[in-house]
């Protein structure tokens, strides 16, 4: 069951990466921005509201939305991501969820698509380790990109 | 260059309505109406980045609260009992209890203010430790495992002996190595979120984090009984849960490393009272 899980995750991956799609690693930033999609195609704002809230996105955990107002529970760790759009260009907003670290030095936001420098990285969350090799990025390429679309529409 | 400026008042403007919306309450404990309960206190010198420690029971509900105000609604004082039983029925192969060697349970009064600490054979004891080593080598029984029932309930009613007495736990000499040691974990943002205690107790208590109000992460009311598992939740446990959650990989309840943590976040506990069995949700 877990292996077939586990075969079926590095199909997609795989599929993904003929795709244009830049690695975790080959990133480039330009004062915290990120220029290029990083899945060579444009992001589709439905399914990135839907991870605002859910997955490994769960942004609203820290983030208030007020568009999303019909959500539960929104944290107050970040700021609020209303006007979002407006505030920020679209490749500092890809590069801010990307790896929020390279716009904001120390944030406790974390790095949605960097997959080294862990410090005990675990297997999900299940509280056991995990090999550094078989980590994937919180967010995939496309749901990087996903997210960003959803983030330009804040606007106000 | 201008962006930034405008993010920082953005910042500023989200993080000041969430403390004025979501600080720890003006609530005062006082259990059974006549234990009171310090759950404020100056910050420790030692405790560098906050001004003023609260105990976790400032940031719960009233209901949440509430139950912990009179030991007939603490769900957490039906286990005492039980361990009151425990405490006098002979074990092992000596045929001893508790009893048999400390008499009433009272004569524990102020050791969990001062716990974990260091013992004769230089190692750090938690209240777990002292209760294993009573049963293996007094008693001749069965070690109790760390966060099972009948080990927490008798750490709730060794605990509740000390109801109201200040923490007041040392880390000079012997203990500083093991503090040093806590207080770097404490700083390590551990995990694939890359998130460390302090991020979420000292940068970020009083905020919600999703549907969880963001308290100190203090260690006085602890065992802690959590009505959402209906029982008993060790230090341990509460430690390997949050670490857990940064997708991490935890450590082990009973290791040394949250030995060693334990000891440092009871000392930023310094100075509020012990207040266990406490109630969370
Ligand atoms: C664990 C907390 C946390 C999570 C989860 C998180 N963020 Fe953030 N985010 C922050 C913090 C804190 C900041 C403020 C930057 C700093 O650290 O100084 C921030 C800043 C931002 C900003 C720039 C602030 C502005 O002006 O609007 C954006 C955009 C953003 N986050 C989007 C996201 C998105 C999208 C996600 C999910 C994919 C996300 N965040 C998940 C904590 C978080
Ligand atoms: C991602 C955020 C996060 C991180 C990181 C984190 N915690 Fe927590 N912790 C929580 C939440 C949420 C709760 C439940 C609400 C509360 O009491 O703050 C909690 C509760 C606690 C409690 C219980 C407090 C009480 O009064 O019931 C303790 C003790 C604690 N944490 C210690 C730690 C320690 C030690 C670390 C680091 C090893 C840590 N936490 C890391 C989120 C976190």
């Amino acid at each position: 069951m877990r292996l077939s899980i586990f075969l079926a995750a590095t199909f997609l991956v795989g599929a993904a990466a003929t795709a244009e799609e830049i690695a975790p690693g080959d990133v480039v930033f330009e004062d915290g921005a990120v220029a290029q999609s990083l899945s060579g195609q444009p992001g589709d704002p439905e399914n990135g509201k839907v991870l605002m809230d859910k997955g490994a996105g769960n942004c609203i955990a820290c983030h208030s939305v007020t568009a999303l107002s019909d959500l539960d529970f929104h944290g107050e760790i970040g700021p609020l991501l209303d006007g979002a759009g407006e505030r920020w260009t679209e490749a500092e907003l890809r590069g801010i969820v990307a790896n929020a670290k390279m716009m904001f030095p120390e944030s406790m936001m974390p790095s949605f698509y960097r997959i080294t420098g862990f410090i005990r990285p675990g297997d999900a969350y299940t509280g056991k380790t995990i090999d550094p090799a078989a980590i994937a990025p919180l967010l995939s390429a496309q749901e990087v990109e996903d997210v960003v679309a959803y983030l330009v529409t804040l606007k106000d | 260059m201008r962006k930034s400026t405008l993010f920082c008042a953005a910042a500023a403007a989200a993080i000041s309505s969430g403390w004025a919306m979501a600080d720890p309450d003006d609530d005062e404990l006082v259990i059974n109406g006549e234990i009171e309960i310090v759950t404020e206190a100056p910050a420790p010198e030692h405790v560098e980045n906050l001004d003023t420690i609260y105990s976790g029971w400032r940031f719960r509900t009233d209901e949440t609260q509430a139950l912990e105000m009179d030991d007939f609604d603490n769900p957490a004082m039906v286990l005492v009992d039980k361990a009151v039983d425990a405490y006098g029925m002979p074990d092992g192969t000596e045929a001893k209890s508790c009893a048999s060697c400390h008499d009433d349970v009272e004569t524990f009064t102020g050791l969990a203010a001062t716990l974990p600490k260091v013992g004769e054979d230089g190692k750090l004891h938690t209240i777990e430790d002292l209760i294993n080593t009573c049963r293996t080598e007094r008693m001749g029984a069965e070690p109790w495992k760390w966060s099972g029932e009948p080990m927490q309930t008798m750490a709730a009613l060794i605990v509740s002996q000390s109801r109201g007495l200040p923490v007041n736990v040392s880390f000079d000499g012997p203990a500083r190595s093991f503090w040093e040691q806590g207080k770097e974990m404490y700083y390590t943002r551990y995990g694939q979120l890359e998130l460390s205690c302090a991020n979420c107790h000292e940068d970020s208590f009083g905020l919600m984090i999703r549907a969880d109000h963001l308290s100190q992460g203090q260690t006085n009311d602890f065992p802690v009984y959590r009505l959402k598992q209906a029982k008993l939740i060790s230090k341990h446990n509460r430690f390997k849960g949050c670490i857990r959650d940064t997708r991490a990989e935890t450590f082990a309840e009973g290791s040394d490393e949250f030995r060693a943590l334990e000891l440092y976040v009871a000392t930023r506990g310094n100075g509020l009272s012990i207040e266990g069995p406490g109630v969370r949700q």
